[in-house]
C-alpha cells in the first residue's frame, strides 16, 4: 500500500455535511447521517405493521381485521426497506454480508441480521397462512381457464408454486391455518419488539456517547415504533380505501366487472369504525412513549452529571425548534389533542397520523443527529447540513434523495405484493 | 421428612453451592499465555515537554499513508490556552499537522479568536493518539471481528474485513479512529506495528525532538518507560468509561479530555 | 479479548515497509551516520541535535538507492513549527527563540541565513 494513496487534498466522509465550530477533535464528523435516521424510523414501521395486524391475529379484536390485513401486507412490504439504509450507509456495501458470515456477538449490530431474517420468515409465514386459501383458489381458477394467454400462463404457474403443494382447502384445513396463523402472531409480537427494541440499543449502549447512552433507549424506541407503525398504517389505510372510492364512484378496473365489488357507502363505513379503534392504539402508544422521552429529559436534567451543560446547550438551545416545537410540539401534542377533542372524523385522525409519523421522524433525526452534534470534547458542536443536491455518489446517498429512495420503496414493494396477495380480501365466511 | 434428612440435605445444597463456578471450569492453557504475554505496549505522553511542532503528525501521516491533506489523523496534538480572566480555548487547527504557527485559537467556521499577549495564563500542548484500550470500546461493537486487540496490546482494523459501518467510530470515546478517506475502511493508531515489529520506534516516537512521546513494553519491569509509569504520577483520559486506557499522560490538567 | 479476528491480518500489518530510519533521539541518527559521519558528529553537538534528521530531510526508505537523494524540505513553515513566537510561558515553548512570521524577513526562507546544522547565531552565513 505504500506510495499507492495520493497526497493530495480530498474530502473525508461527513466533511460534506458537517459544520464544525469551536474545539472539536479532529477526527469527528457527522458519521452516521441521514441513512441511519432511516434506519430506526423504517424498522419501527415495520415492527409497528406488525403489532397493529397482530392485535386482530392474537388478540382477535374482530373490528380491526380489515386494516390488520392490510397492516401484515404492507409491514411485509416494508420489510426489505428496513435493511435498505444500512447497506446505503456502509462504506464498503459489498461486505455487508459479512455480517452475517462471521458475526461477533458482543456487537449490538451483529444479530441484527438474524433478528430481521427471523422476523422476515415469521411475517412471510404468517402470510402464506393467511393467504393460502387464496392462492389455490387463484390456481385452481386459472387452470379451469379455457384459452389461457401467456399470461395467464405465468400467473398460474406463479400462484401454484405460491400454494407449495397444499391444496388442501377445506374447512379444517383452513381452520389449522388459522390456529397457525395466530401462533405465528404471537411469536411475531415478542421478535417485533426485539427487533426494534435491539435498534434502540444499538443507540443506548454507546457508552462514548452521553446523548445516547440510556437503558431507556429500547424501551422509548420500541413505543415510538408502534406509533409510527399504527400512524402509517392508519394513514395508508384511509389513502388506499379513498383510491377505492374513487375507483368505485368511476366503475373503474375490478368495479367495471364484478358485482360484488364493494361500493361507496360499505367502504366508508368500514373504513370510519376501524380508524377510530386503530387511532385509540395510536394514543395508548403515545402517551407511554411520551412519557419515557420526557422522563429521560427530566432525569437528565435533574442528575445533571458532567455532560449535562453541553447536552442542555444542544436540547435546550441550539435544537430547541427540532426537539421542542417540531418533534414535541407538531409530532405529539398537537395531533394528540386532534385526537382527543370530541367528534373525532376520519379526516381529522388522517391528519393526526400525518403528524405523528413527522414527529416520529424527528424523534429519530435528534437521537441520531442530535447525538452527534456536540463533540467528545464537550467544548465543540457540530452542525448537520442535509445535502439536498448531490454532486458525488457518497451526497446521494446520505442526502435527501437517498432518504427518498428509502421511503418511496415501501410504496413501489406494496404495489406489487398487492398483485399477489390483495390486501383487501373479502372473504365469504368469519374466520374466527 | 425428618429433621435429620432435611438439616443433612441442607448441608449437602450449601456444600454444594459454596463450590465456585470457575473451579469447575476447565483451564485453557492458550488464554493463560494471551494473559501473560511478554510484550504489552504503552504510551507515555509527557505534556510538560510537548512544544507543539506536530512533526509527530507530518511523521505518522507520511509512515502510514494518512493523505496529508485529508481532515483526518491518527494522532494530533492539542492546545490549550487559559487567560488570566479564567477563559479557556482549546484548538487542533488540522490536527496540529503543520504545527501552531498562529497565536490566534482557531474556533471553527473560519473564525479566529485573537488573545492578548498579556492576558495569557497557563497554554500547553497535548499530543494525542488511540489509548489501545486495555477493554476496547470499539473492538467490542465491530459487528464482524474486522477490529481486534492483538496479544502484544495493540488494537488493529482488518482492512479487507472491514464493512465500514462506522459503529466502532462512534464507540471510541477518544475520536482516535476515522474513515480513511482512500481505502474507505475504519482507520486508527497502530502504534506503528509494522516499526514495532521491525524493533523500531514508532514514526511519531522517532520524529519527536523533545522526548514528549515514548513507548514501552509494561509488562517488562525494567523497560525505562515501565518504571516511569510505575513510580511517577500518571493519568490517562477519560477513564469513567472503563475502557482502561494505555496511553499514559504526565501533566494533564482537568479540561484535557 | 471479544471474540475471533483474522489471525493473518497481524502479519499483513507487520509486513508493511517501515519508511522512517532510526533517527529518532533515543537512537542518535545512528543509520545516517553510517555514511554521513561528519555531518551528523557535528549536528548532534549543536543545538539541533535532538531533531532526527529525518524531520526535514524526508523519510529514508530505499535510500541511497532509490531515491539517491533526499527530498529536503527547506521551507519557513517547516522552522516556524518550533520558532513561530508564542506567548507561552508555561510551556516547553518558552526556551525555543521564536520570531513573529509576519515581521521577520516575510517571504524569505530561513536557511538561506540560519545554518539548521549549526543554528547559533555566531554561525549564521
Amino acid at each position: 500500500m505504500v506510495g499507492q494513496i495520493a497526497q493530495h487534498a480530498m474530502e473525508v466522509h461527513g466533511e460534506a455535511w458537517t459544520i464544525k465550530e469551536l474545539f472539536t477533535l479532529p477526527n469527528e464528523e457527522i458519521y452516521w447521517s441521514i441513512q441511519i435516521v432511516m434506519y430506526p424510523f423504517m424498522t419501527g414501521l415495520v415492527a409497528g405493521a406488525f403489532v397493529l395486524s397482530s392485535l386482530y391475529h392474537v388478540f382477535g379484536i374482530e373490528k380491526l381485521k380489515e386494516i390488520a390485513r392490510f397492516s401484515l401486507v404492507f409491514s411485509f412490504a416494508l420489510l426489505p426497506v428496513a435493511m435498505m439504509p444500512l447497506l446505503l450507509h456502509l462504506q464498503q456495501p459489498f461486505r455487508g454480508i459479512h455480517v452475517m458470515m462471521t458475526p461477533h456477538f458482543t456487537s449490538a449490530i451483529a444479530a441484527f441480521g438474524f433478528v430481521f431474517s427471523t422476523y422476515g420468515c415469521i411475517v412471510a409465514t404468517e402470510l402464506w397462512l393467511v393467504y393460502r386459501k387464496y392462492f389455490v383458489q387463484t390456481a385452481l381458477e386459472l387452470k379451469a381457464m379455457k384459452n389461457r394467454g401467456t399470461i395467464d400462463n405465468l400467473r398460474c404457474l406463479l400462484f401454484a408454486a405460491l400454494t407449495l403443494g397444499a391444496w388442501d382447502i377445506s374447512d379444517e384445513a383452513v381452520e389449522k391455518d388459522h390456529k397457525a396463523c395466530k401462533i405465528m402472531a404471537g411469536i411475531g409480537i415478542p421478535v417485533a419488539c426485539f427487533l426494534h427494541g435491539y435498534a434502540g440499543f444499538i443507540f443506548g449502549s454507546v457508552k462514548a456517547n452521553a446523548l445516547w447512552m440510556t437503558p431507556l433507549m429500547p424501551v422509548i424506541f420500541i413505543c415510538s415504533a408502534v406509533v409510527s407503525g399504527v400512524a402509517l398504517c392508519i394513514l395508508c389505510y384511509v389513502v388506499v380505501q379513498e383510491i377505492r372510492k374513487f375507483m368505485a364512484r368511476r366503475k373503474i378496473a375490478r368495479w367495471a366487472k364484478d358485482v360484488n365489488a364493494p361500493t361507496v357507502d360499505q367502504l366508508e363505513g368500514a373504513k370510519h369504525e376501524e380508524v377510530m379503534i386503530a387511532s385509540n392504539y395510536l394514543m395508548y402508544f403515545m402517551i407511554a412513549a411520551l412519557t419515557l422521552e420526557i422522563l429521560d429529559l427530566i432525569f437528565r436534567g435533574y442528575t445533571q452529571v458532567k455532560s449535562w451543560d453541553i447536552l442542555r446547550e444542544v436540547i435546550m438551545e441550539r435544537d430547541f425548534t427540532k426537539i421542542f416545537v417540531m418533534q414535541y410540539g407538531l409530532g405529539n401534542i398537537l395531533p394528540f389533542l386532534i385526537m382527543v377533542l370530541p367528534g373525532r372524523t376520519v379526516r381529522r385522525t388522517t391528519i393526526a397520523t400525518i403528524l405523528v409519523l413527522f414527529g416520529v421522524f424527528m424523534m429519530r433525526y435528534n437521537v441520531v443527529i442530535g447525538g452527534q452534534a456536540f463533540s467528545l470534547s464537550f467544548a465543540g458542536f457540530m452542525d448537520y447540513e442535509l445535502p439536498i443536491i448531490p454532486h458525488n455518489i457518497e451526497t446521494y446517498k446520505e442526502g435527501l434523495l437517498g432518504a427518498l429512495t428509502v421511503a418511496a420503496t415501501p410504496f413501489v414493494l406494496f404495489y406489487f405484493i398487492n398483485k399477489v396477495m390483495p390486501a383487501f380480501l373479502k372473504e365469504e365466511e368469519p374466520t374466527h | 421428612m425428618e429433621r435429620r434428612d432435611f438439616l443433612k440435605k441442607c448441608i449437602m445444597v450449601i456444600a454444594g453451592a459454596s463450590v465456585p463456578l470457575s473451579a469447575l471450569t476447565l483451564v485453557d492453557p492458550k488464554k493463560v499465555l494471551a494473559a501473560n504475554p511478554s510484550i504489552q505496549w504503552a504510551f507515555l505522553v509527557d505534556t510538560t515537554k510537548c512544544v507543539g511542532c506536530g512533526f509527530c503528525v507530518k511523521a505518522c501521516k507520511t509512515e502510514n499513508d494518512i493523505p496529508l491533506n485529508a481532515n483526518v489523523t491518527r494522532t494530533w496534538v492539542e492546545r490549550y490556552v487559559y487567560t488570566k480572566d479564567d477563559r479557556r480555548y482549546v484548538d487542533s487547527p488540522k490536527g496540529a499537522l503543520d504545527g501552531y504557527t498562529d497565536a490566534r485559537i482557531d474556533l471553527g467556521k473560519g473564525e479566529f479568536k485573537e488573545i492578548d499577549k498579556d492576558n495569557v495564563g497557563k497554554a500547553f500542548f497535548v499530543p494525542k493518539l488511540c489509548n489501545h484500550c486495555a477493554s476496547p470500546a470499539c473492538t467490542q461493537v465491530c459487528p464482524v471481528g474486522a477490529t481486534y486487540k492483538a496479544d502484544n496490546g495493540v488494537v488493529l482494523v482488518d482492512r479487507k474485513w472491514c464493512i465500514g459501518c462506522g459503529y466502532c467510530i462512534m464507540a471510541c470515546p477518544y475520536a482516535a479512529r476515522f474513515f480513511h478517506p482512500v481505502l474507505k475502511v475504519a482507520d486508527k493508531c497502530t502504534f506503528c506495528y509494522h516499526r514495532l515489529s521491525k524493533g523500531l520506534d514508532s514514526a511519531c516516537v522517532n520524529a519527536c525532538p523533545f522526548g514528549a512521546r515514548k513507548m514501552g513494553n509494561i509488562h517488562d519491569k525494567n523497560d525505562p518507560i515501565t518504571q516511569i509509569i510505575m513510580n511517577e504520577r500518571v493519568g490517562v483520559l477519560k477513564d469513567e468509561f472503563g475502557t482502561k486506557p494505555q496511553a499514559f499522560y504526565i501533566g494533564l490538567a482537568q479540561e484535557v479530555r | 479479548m471479544y471474540s475471533y479476528h483474522r489471525k493473518s491480518n497481524e502479519a499483513e500489518w507487520a509486513n508493511q515497509p517501515a519508511k522512517y530510519g532510526t533517527t529518532g533521539r533515543e537512537k542518535l541518527h545512528e543509520f545516517c551516520a553510517e555514511c554521513h559521519g561528519d555531518v551528523v558528529k557535528i549536528r548532534t553537538e549543536k543545538l539541533h541535535g535532538t531533531i532526527p534528521c529525518e524531520n526535514c530531510h524526508g523519510p529514508v526508505l530505499n535510500h541511497p538507492e532509490k531515491p539517491e537523494k533526499l527530498d529536503v524540505d527547506r521551507s519557513r513553515e517547516l522552522c516556524l513549527r518550533c520558532h513561530t513566537n508564542l506567548p507561552y510561558t508555561t510551556s516547553e515553548r518558552k526556551r525555543i527563540p521564536g520570531i513573529d512570521p509576519k515581521t521577520h524577513n516575510t517571504g524569505a526562507v530561513c536557511v538561506s541565513c540560519h545554518n539548521p546544522h549549526n543554528p547559533s547565531l555566531e554561525g549564521m552565513k
